[in-house]
């Protein structure tokens, strides 16, 4: 069946004659079809508590490190925080994690003497992605080697050098005050009688 | 038979004149004297305080709501008003002898305790921990040399 409209002459007129696709239907539908409601929702951008402010001490919740006392270095705009122990203090590496499971305290660190070069070239996106090659699960060759044990993953010196660039700045400024060292080595915990619904952090 | 002595107990009695503290409702925590005794459940009580957070407006409050303090203000007539509740209250330092009361003194310590931030309770208790230490140290001392 043919889609165009045809044109027909009839003297000097022209009749339009709609192809059988176009032609209005001969019966209306016995049920109405409900069309959706048109969203009046907007995406906004990621907007961070008012506490987390970069260089204010979190207490991390979930995750391989829960209950180490990390610094927060910058709100990435993915909705994550870019943390660091720093290594040297508590063996947290430079980290991305999610804000929601994070306790911000109101003690801060001075981070105004951090390399913001580095700190650029580590909050983009792509520093934290996973690299492929070195990723066999899946693959036939990581079928046969399934029994096997995995060879121990090598930190990149790069990273490496990236972690001792950073936390230079903050291990000077954590060492001005006192405890301050101990307390981020330290984890947090609760104990029998602590209300955390009441603490102030 | 030996010889009986009767001693008056020492009580805290519902008094005019005595100071009270609000253990609840809208006042709690604040001080008020006693200036005249409704009934068996009730007083009507005034707490002529400077600072407006623990000012306690002249009202009729039932007793199970105070509880009576070692305080009396002394010579205070039955019924007396404001501005001589106010005389008397300010000339024999009410405010000053609870401040110094060990009640009042534990609860200012529970308040600053529980407004300690996370740093500050970590320092706190590692400071408690170094006293511990030269504690046991100067009682080890002490033990050993006796």
């Amino acid at each position: 069946m043919s889609t165009e409209n045809k044109t027909k002459k009839f003297g000097k007129q022209e009749r339009v004659i709609p192809s059988s696709t176009d032609k209005a239907l001969k019966y209306y539908p016995a049920e109405d079809v409900a069309q959706p409601r048109k969203s009046r929702k907007t995406q906004h951008p990621y907007k961070p508590r008012a506490s987390l402010q970069p260089g204010a001490v979190l207490i991390l919740l979930a995750g391989r490190f829960r209950g180490k006392r990390v610094v927060l270095l910058k709100v990435l705009p993915q909705g994550v925080l870019l943390v660091t122990g720093p290594f040297k203090i508590n063996g947290v590496p430079l980290r991305r994690v999610n804000a929601r499971y994070v306790i911000a305290t109101r003690t801060t660190v001075p981070v105004e003497g951090l390399d913001s070069k580095t700190l650029d070239k580590v909050s983009d996106e792509k520093y934290f992605a996973r690299d492929k090659k070195s990723d066999k699960k899946g693959s036939e060759e990581g079928f046969f080697k399934q029994g096997e044990k995995p060879e121990k993953k090598q930190v990149s010196s790069d990273r490496a050098d990236d972690q001792k660039s950073i936390d230079k700045a903050l291990l000077s400024s954590i060492k001005k005050e006192q405890f301050l060292q101990s307390y981020l080595s330290s984890s947090f915990s609760l104990r029998s009688g602590d209300r955390p619904h009441e603490m102030v952090f | 038979m030996g010889e009986a002595s009767v001693v008056a107990s020492q009580w805290r009695m519902v008094e005019v004149g005595r100071v009270v503290l609000f253990s609840n409702g809208p006042f709690a925590g604040r001080l008020a004297a006693i200036v005249e005794i409704i009934d068996h459940k009730r007083v009507l009580v005034e707490g002529p305080s400077e600072s407006k957070d623990l000012l306690v407006p002249r009202h009729s409050s039932p007793l199970a709501a105070l509880s009576l303090t070692r305080i009396v203000i002394e010579k205070l007539p039955r019924g007396a008003g404001s501005a001589a509740l106010q005389k008397l209250w300010q000339a024999q330092e009410v405010e000053g002898t609870w401040n110094k009361s060990t009640y009042a003194l534990n609860k200012a310590k529970t308040m600053r305790r529980r407004e300690l931030n996370d740093f500050e309770r970590f320092k706190a208790m590692r400071l408690k921990k170094q006293v511990r230490f030269q504690h046991r140290k100067s009682f080890a001392a002490a033990k050993a040399s006796a």
